[in-house]
C-alpha cells in the first residue's frame, strides 16, 4: 500500500514537473500570428487561381481550383524541402497548419525526415504518417455521405 | 476588393485552428482531420458553396475545402452514377490534390536533406 502511493505521488510530482516545463504558447500573439499567416496564405491562393483565370479565361472553375492547390502544394513541398516552412510554422503555429499548404508540409516533412531509413522504408512509408489520417478520415466521411445523398 | 474577404476570413479560419492547439494541445494530425470532416459536413449540409461564393480562397485554401471537395465528389458521382459514386467520387475529385502532395513529396525528399537532423 505504501509503495503504491509513493508511485501515485511520485506520478503527481512528475506530472506537476513536465506541466512546468512545457513552453507555454502565449496566446495572443500566437492567435494574431495564424490570423496573419494563415490570411496571407489564402490570399495567395487567390492571386494564383487569378492569375490562372486571366490566363486561361475558358477553364472551368473547379479545373482551376485543382491547379491552385496542385501550385501552392508544390511551394509548401519545396519551403518544407529547403527547411523554411518549419520557420513559417514556428511562427505561424495553426496559421501554417490548416491550409492545404500544411497539409503537404505533413507529408513532405517525414518523408525527408526518414530518408536515411530507405526510399521504401523511409520515405514512402513514413509520408503518410499525418497524411494517412486525413485521407482515411476524408474518403470515409465522403462516402457515408454520398450513401446518405443516395437516398435523398 | 474581395481579397480582404479572403484574408480576413482565411485568416480566421487558421486561427480556429490555433485556438484548437492552445486549448487542447491537439496535434496537427488531429487538426487536419477536424478540418476535413468539418468541410465534409459543411458540403453535406449545403453551407460551403454560399459561404466559398464570397469567401473563394479563404475556405478554399484551408483544409475545409479539401473535405469539400471529397464530398461534393461523392455527391454528384452518386447522384449521376448510383452507388458506385460513393465509392469513385470523393477521391476523384480530390485526386489532383492528393497526388500532387505525394508526388511533390517524394521528390523534394529525394533532392534535400533533412534539416532536423544532424
Amino acid at each position: 500500500m505504501d509503495k503504491y502511493m509513493d508511485a501515485k505521488k511520485r506520478n503527481e510530482a512528475y506530472n506537476k514537473y513536465v506541466k512546468a516545463k512545457i513552453p507555454k504558447t502565449k496566446a495572443w500573439p500566437s492567435l494574431f500570428n495564424s490570423f496573419l499567416v494563415g490570411g496571407i496564405i489564402c490570399c495567395i491562393g487567390q492571386g494564383i487561381n487569378d492569375l490562372i483565370l486571366l490566363w486561361f479565361p475558358n477553364m472551368a472553375e473547379q479545373t482551376a481550383w485543382a491547379y491552385t492547390l496542385i501550385v501552392l502544394i508544390f511551394i509548401a513541398s519545396f519551403l518544407t524541402g529547403i527547411g523554411v516552412y518549419d520557420k513559417i510554422g514556428k511562427f505561424a503555429g495553426g496559421g501554417s497548419i490548416v491550409p492545404i499548404t500544411g497539409f503537404s508540409n505533413s507529408i513532405t516533412s517525414p518523408a525527408l525526415e526518414f530518408k536515411h531509413e530507405g526510399i521504401i522504408y523511409g520515405i514512402c512509408v513514413k509520408m503518410f504518417t499525418v497524411a494517412g489520417p486525413v485521407i482515411v478520415s476524408g474518403v470515409v466521411a465522403s462516402f457515408i455521405v454520398g450513401v446518405i445523398y443516395l437516398f435523398i | 476588393m474581395y481579397y480582404l474577404w479572403v484574408f480576413l476570413i482565411g485568416g480566421f479560419v487558421c486561427m480556429l485552428g490555433q485556438v484548437l492547439i492552445i486549448y487542447t494541445n491537439i496535434t496537427s494530425a488531429r487538426i487536419l482531420v477536424t478540418f476535413v470532416i468539418i468541410g465534409v459536413v459543411l458540403e453535406a449540409f449545403g453551407i460551403f458553396d454560399p459561404i466559398s461564393e464570397f469567401a473563394r480562397a479563404g475556405i478554399n485554401v484551408p483544409i475545409i475545402g479539401f473535405g469539400a471537395s471529397l464530398a461534393k465528389g461523392a455527391i454528384s458521382a452518386v447522384r449521376s452514377k448510383g452507388l458506385i459514386g460513393a465509392f469513385t467520387g470523393g477521391l476523384e475529385a480530390t485526386a489532383g490534390g492528393i497526388a500532387a502532395a505525394i508526388l511533390f513529396a517524394f521528390i523534394f525528399s529525394l533532392i534535400f536533406k533533412s534539416k532536423t537532423k544532424n
